[in-house]
């Protein structure tokens, strides 16, 4: 190609400058623009994912609510706010999910729990991991039904010390040549369950909100039962 | 580099194809973009995915590039490409995300992996910034299936020898109409890891390169015999 002879304008500072300042100025609005049109679709899209997931680990037959109407914020097993999924039929809790993690081979495995109302597991799903493909991805339910196993149990069954590996005499298969991948998310199911088990009152107490106007008379009690209760826990924090 | 490309004859559209698929190759004669290709070779549909979306970057920042060849000055144009290339990948991520949504869970991984595709950067300052749109697009074009091609073999060698497979999950990728591809080739395999591992893509690559170097010097032995037999005749 032969040498063009470039306008002595362009040899300058200035110019330079403003081009690659242009070109940054014209990149950003793009992205600006890229961003706002679709942020909303995706994060329909997102809800959708998790939709479809919350309907994995909890049966549809058991609730009549939309899972992803109201979650409850409550203070995780690593101290973060974690987010909890309340299924109910009426006014009853009758299942709930949250994301519980593990400490994978290659980073955090990421697991959605389904738990009923007693702390037995509905059922259970990786929602992200980044292990090895091919050797710790058989946690996922496409790859192989090993996670369904978990299906039924609860924190005593098997006891506490039996949610483990068969390797650290537990009751669980881990995967050929992979030992890591399952421990994690044995733990992260155990921690998982532990947490239920300490918040479990607060997380299945009958949600407040109502669908039916109540009577007046349960109106009443409902509300002696609420001053009774902020009372009680006023006298709690004075102590 | 023996002919020059100044205007699109039909020649040169014929040795920018020849170039982008096998003499020039992305990874065979350049050894650029092997970050993404060890990255996502572990399956052929993997390879696949990884190929089709770094084409269509190819082409896009290529069209882009040269349009914008006659502003763009020598001084400033490296971080000119990085940003142009860097803003198409970012809505192509993006509009995936909101409109494509099943595809780009599939995709989704290898997306961001484009941009440490140095080959994109490449063919930008060898070949975009010099020539009209068309030829540059058609560069963009062959380079990246060039490019797929490599991914899709690679990927075919790791998956057979490593896991007994043959284009895995490629329904995922390409819709249900494409399930007849998956194969199971070795039934009851227990698979060889190292193979789908990072290393094995090392040997893999190597083998290929090696295999390249053999074709390209059968085709080229015969010529040198010939003339002197015409010589003679």
């Amino acid at each position: 190609m032969s040498t063009v002879t470039v306008p002595s304008y362009r040899k300058r500072i200035g110019y330079q400058a403003g081009l690659l300042g242009g070109f940054t100025l014209i990149a950003a609005a793009l992205l600006v623009i890229g961003d706002i049109a679709t942020r909303d679709t995706i994060a329909l899209r997102e809800a959708e994912d998790l939709q479809a997931s919350l309907s994995e680990v909890i049966p549809l037959a058991l609730h009549d609510n939309d899972l992803l109407a109201d979650p409850i914020t409550l203070e995780g097993p690593d101290g973060a706010p974690l987010a909890i999924y309340r299924a109910r039929r009426g006014t009853e809790i009758t299942g709930l999910a949250f994301r519980v993690r593990g400490r994978g081979y290659a980073g955090p495995i990421d697991l959605l729990l389904g738990l009923d109302a007693s702390g037995q597991i509905l059922g259970t799903r990786v929602l992200s991991h980044s292990e090895t493909p091919g050797l710790g991805d058989k946690m996922e339910r496409s790859k192989s039904d090993w996670i369904l196993v978990f299906e039924g149990l609860s924190l005593d069954h098997p006891p506490l010390e039996r949610w483990a590996v068969r390797k650290d005499g537990g009751d669980f298969d881990q995967f050929t040549g992979a030992t890591i991948t399952p421990r994690a998310i044995l733990s992260a199911l155990r921690e998982g369950l532990v947490f239920f088990a300490k918040h479990r009152d607060t997380l299945t107490a009958s949600a407040v909100i109502q669908v039916e106007i109540p009577d007046a008379e349960v109106l009443e009690a409902a509300a002696s039962e609420v001053s009774e209760v902020s009372e009680s826990t006023e006298s709690s924090a004075a102590r | 580099m023996n002919t020059s490309i100044d205007a699109p004859a039909p020649t040169a559209w014929g040795r920018i194809a020849t170039d982008g698929i096998w003499n020039n190759n992305v990874v065979f004669a350049q050894s650029l973009a092997l970050c993404p290709l060890l990255a996502v070779t572990g399956t052929a549909t993997n390879g696949l995915g990884m190929g089709l979306a770094s084409m269509a970057v190819m082409v896009a920042s290529g069209l882009l590039i040269s349009l914008l060849r006659g502003l763009i000055t020598p001084e400033v144009r490296i971080p000119v490409f990085v940003l142009i290339i860097a803003v198409l990948v970012t809505l192509v991520d993006l509009g995936l995300n909101a409109w494509l949504h099943d595809l780009h869970k599939v995709l989704g991984l290898f997306i961001p992996l484009i941009v440490t595709n140095c080959a994109i950067l490449g063919r930008a300052e060898s070949f975009a910034s010099r020539n009209r749109v068309m030829p540059a697009a058609f560069d963009g074009l062959m380079m990246g299936v060039g490019f797929t091609l490599v991914l899709v073999t690679l990927g075919a060698i790791r998956e057979i020898i490593g896991s007994g497979t043959l284009f895995a999950n490629a329904a995922l990728l390409l819709g249900e109409g494409f399930a007849g591809l998956e194969l199971t080739l070795i039934p009851e395999y227990r698979g060889f890891l190292l193979a789908v591992l990072p290393p094995g893509g090392f040997l893999a690559l190597g083998f290929m390169l090696a295999a390249k170097r053999l074709i390209d010097r059968r085709l080229r032995a015969p010529r040198p015999a010939t003339q002197p037999a015409v010589a003679t005749g």
